[in-house]
């Protein structure tokens, strides 16, 4: 008995809560008489698709930098990496795999000058992190307006020149994970090749973070004067953490993109960092440490309860946007109080 | 001035307190009288400062389960629960660490929270809080207080400015500048100042008492005792040793009665390698840029196999030398391990160089308090000697099971008080978290160990194994260990030699059997 309530506790509060108000919602569903299937299988493929840009928050928590607010830097990379793939022509296979090496190539390379930032201040990398991010975003907006493709797919229909606001993939690489080897369990589809390639990036994080540069960087992460002294270069540590977030953040849009079928430019990119904070702070991570089963646990948590009960009160309260609202309010809700969590635990 | 002449101004009477089991003061019953000036010293973790945080009402005291014992000021009992009732009731404290604004000028420090005010027009409907500040009165209110002093300063420059002698006048000013001071409690007040600077303080002590102020002097310095203290408290291990008046001792017997018992140590063991001939480390023309611990300048070499201690008062700069030797702080000059010149500056040269280092500074550079205990006593290994990985195919793994194996092993013989090897060290209570990063540096198997404080707040028995493993390590496998320490039992307990240090600088090396009296007068910087 007290085993089981140890394991309650371990598990938390807060999931257990998210847990209770998905299933209300799930019979709700139910009660409405929606196509539970179709629910299932939204919430298999949003899963999925947000869980890289879940994962890619975790590098920086660990190395102490905490939640990564300048993950649109890693996004936007990942737009870049995107529309080129696209601006080559590159179909399928041959388009999603150049369009994920060179996400990954240029998060990496401009992660580390954004890694190089953060070192300079210290101690409020959440706080530079977020205006960096909004800062770049606007900046990019520029350089859409300005860029040189020729893509028609990409550039406005009429006008010629400047990225699109959403550039559709469905004629390229639309879903080329989600339909791989999926297959239908009873009405519900399962997005095989997604998770394969998801579970596949977790399990390459997991494996970095039982490397010796996963250990030096959770060291760092907990306490920098400590390695520093056992002869850690403190500085390079972190840089390799921020670089691989913001390699993940740009990884995790390409995956994104795929399955919701468009490239999202201009001020897309602002708001993006949002959902994947929430997951991982709801799956238990805390600033102090962070674990693979976080990122898992949390995606699943959010991203069904978002997808579930979107159409739920769509139908309670129709002809409103007040599901946005309550969207909104929930994921950013969740943000506040794991972070009062976070930094709560000290007594 | 005569009826209060027979009741003290303040009386302790069997204080005690306890942090959980662990009973840092017991039974301390201490009276002072109006105008007296009462020295209070003992060494490190003798319960002085637990002593002036009951005085004062400190948070610490109430959040723990208060004090025993009772408390007397004016022969009326009370107990402090706050800092304000404190200073309610007349008793004001000089902390060591400032508590001043910077930005603000010597008077409004003076004067902050009490400000004199004038009413003006918005504060008649809306209160107090808006009244006019005079700034005029602060100044000459100010000037009045430091005169009381007898210290001649412009009370209107900025306190950051200031020269840190000053900064302590201010602070002592704005404590008598109080209308009901009785007492005033001193914390080390000259533990960071020069010389000169820390005789004007004295002098201002003694100005004091003058005007009928009785002060409480918490210090470690013998000299300042003797040359104004009316009497004396020592304590040691929570305990009142003994309590006289400083006409009738000597700095000898101080000292004496500080260092006290010697540690029960367990029986010392033979050399199995003797100390040699061959110079392990030498320090040529050593500076280290450390705050607080400044290292101006030494010389010192220290023999393969023997245990050197440092000594020395706080702020001396004994500290500083291990952490400079370690790349930790600025350091200048030249080092020589083992007949190599060290890099100096870097702790990464320093690691190679076969140097490991058990910082003074605990909780900061000791151990990585959310990581498991087994990782932290893995860590230094892990990063320097590339131990406890396993290949797995392409991929570098560490090896989870060497660790745990690793970390079982010394938690068993250190006894550490752990429910396994994944608890956090942060969770530990500080002698087990000691053991865990003796334990993590025996792991580097270093040809010079350098430990600085190692026994500072913990309990007796971790402290026996933490010296009691020093010792081994150097008798059995020979390893050199450089031992700084501000107590002086454990100095004379483990070493081979002690050098003193004074102002930054070496003033003796003694054999650890000199007499108290001469580290004593080494301590205090003069020279033989």
């Amino acid at each position: 008995m007290d085993n089981i309530r140890r394991k309650i506790r371990e598990f938390g509060m807060p999931r257990i809560i998210i847990i209770a108000f998905i299933f209300v919602i799930l019979i709700g569903a139910m009660l409405e008489g929606q196509d539970m299937a179709a629910l299932i299988s939204d919430s298999l493929v949003r899963v999925g698709q947000n869980m890289i840009l879940a994962l890619a928050m975790l590098p920086a928590i660990l190395v102490g930098a905490g939640l990564n607010m300048g993950l649109a830097i890693g996004i936007v990379c990942g737009l870049l990496a995107g529309l080129l793939s696209i601006q080559w022509g590159l179909m399928s296979w041959s388009g999603i795999l150049m369009a994920c090496l060179l996400a990954l190539v240029f998060g990496s390379i401009v992660g580390v000058g954004y890694g190089k930032l953060l070192n300079l201040v210290r101690g409020s990398e959440m706080l530079i992190g977020n205006y960096l991010g909004s800062s770049v975003v606007y900046l990019m907006c520029m350089f859409w307006f300005a860029a040189p493709f020729t893509n028609p797919t990409i550039i406005w229909p009429m006008g010629g020149t400047g990225v699109r606001t959403t550039v559709p993939v469905s004629e390229y690489y639309e879903k080329v994970f989600n339909r791989f080897l999926a297959f239908k369990i009873g009405g519900v589809t399962i997005p095989t090749g997604l998770f394969l390639f998801v579970f596949l990036m977790c399990f390459l994080v997991y494996l970095f973070t039982k490397s010796k540069s996963g250990i030096t960087l959770r060291v760092v992460g907990n306490n920098p004067s400590y390695a520093a002294m056992f002869g850690v270069n403190v500085n390079r540590a972190r840089l390799i953490g921020i670089a691989l977030s913001t390699a993940l953040g740009s990884l995790g849009i390409v995956v994104y993109a795929q399955s919701y079928g468009f490239y999202q430019t201009y001020e897309g990119p602002l708001t993006m960092a949002f959902t994947p904070m929430a997951a991982i702070l709801l799956g238990g991570a805390t600033m102090r440490s962070v674990k693979i089963r976080h990122v898992i646990i949390g995606t699943f948590l959010i991203q069904t309860l978002l997808t579930t009960a979107l159409p739920v009160s769509n139908q309670l309260f129709p002809e409103s946007n007040l599901s946005e609202v309550f969207r909104i309010i929930i994921s950013n809700g969740i943000i506040l109080y794991a972070l009062s969590q976070a930094g709560g635990n000290e007594k | 001035m005569e009826t209060n002449a027979v009741i003290p101004v303040l009386s302790i009477q069997n204080v005690g307190k306890a942090y959980g089991e662990n009973w840092v003061l017991s039974d301390v019953s201490i009276d002072i009288m109006p105008g007296e000036i009462h020295a209070i010293c003992g060494e490190n973790g003798a319960g002085k400062s637990t002593l002036m945080n009951i005085l004062f009402g400190m948070s610490v005291i109430s959040d723990t389960g208060g004090y025993a014992g009772k408390i007397f000021i004016n022969g009326e009992e009370c107990r402090i629960a706050s800092p304000d009732q404190a200073i309610a009731k007349g008793i004001g404290m000089v902390h060591q660490e400032f508590m001043l604004i910077p930005g603000f000028s010597a008077s409004e420090n003076i004067k902050l929270n009490r400000e004199p005010l004038n009413a003006n027009i918005v504060s008649r409907f809306l209160g107090r809080k808006l009244k006019t500040v005079d700034f005029a009165k602060i100044n000459s209110n100010s000037k009045e207080s430091l005169d009381k002093l007898g210290i001649c300063m412009d009370e209107t420059q900025m306190v950051d400015t200031l020269p840190v002698g000053y900064m302590q006048f201010v602070e002592i000013a704005r404590e008598i500048d109080k209308e009901n001071m009785k007492v005033l409690i001193l914390d080390e007040p000259t533990a960071v100042l020069t010389e000169s600077e820390a005789e004007i303080v004295l002098k201002v002590v003694k100005r004091l008492s003058s005007i009928g102020i009785s002060v409480l002097l918490i210090t470690h310095r013998i000299n300042d005792i003797m040359e104004i203290a009316d009497k004396v408290t020592i304590l040691r291990d929570g305990r009142n040793v003994k309590t006289m008046p400083v006409s009738e001792t000597s700095p000898g017997e101080i000292a004496q009665l500080m260092v006290g018992r010697e540690l029960d140590l367990n029986t010392i063991q033979k050399r199995i390698v003797p100390i040699g001939e061959e110079v392990a480390m030498s320090l040529r023309n050593f500076i280290v840029h450390m705050p607080g611990e400044m290292v101006r300048g030494i010389d010192l070499d220290v023999r393969r196999g023997e245990i050197l201690g440092i000594g020395g008062l706080a702020g001396q700069g004994k500290v500083g030398i291990a952490n400079g030797i370690m790349g930790i702080f600025p350091t200048e000059g030249e080092a020589i391990v083992f007949g190599k010149p060290l890099k100096l500056n870097s702790s990464k040269a320093s690691m190679n160089a076969k140097l490991a280092f058990v910082s003074e500074d605990r909780r900061r550079m000791g151990f990585a308090p959310d990581l498991s205990i087994a990782l932290n006593i893995a860590a230094p290994a892990m990063f320097n000697y590339n131990q406890f990985f396993r290949r797995i195919l392409f991929f570098e793994q560490i090896d989870e099971k060497g660790i745990d194996a690793v970390a079982r092993q010394y938690i068993e013989e250190f006894q550490i008080k752990c429910t396994g090897p994944q608890q956090p060290v942060g969770t530990l209570s500080g002698g087990n978290q000691q053991k865990v990063c003796i334990a993590s540096v025996l792991m580097l198997r270093p040809d010079i160990l350098l430990v600085s404080e190692p026994t500072r707040g913990i309990d007796v028995g971790a402290k026996n194994m933490v010296l009691n493993t020093i010792t081994k390590i150097n008798r059995e496998l020979g390893v050199t260990v450089i031992f700084t320490s501000s107590e002086l039992a454990e100095l004379r307990q483990v070493c081979d030699r002690i050098a003193i240090i004074a102002d930054g600088q070496i003033s003796d090396i003694l054999p650890a059997d000199a007499d108290s009296e001469v580290i004593g007068v080494a301590m205090s910087g003069k020279r033989r």
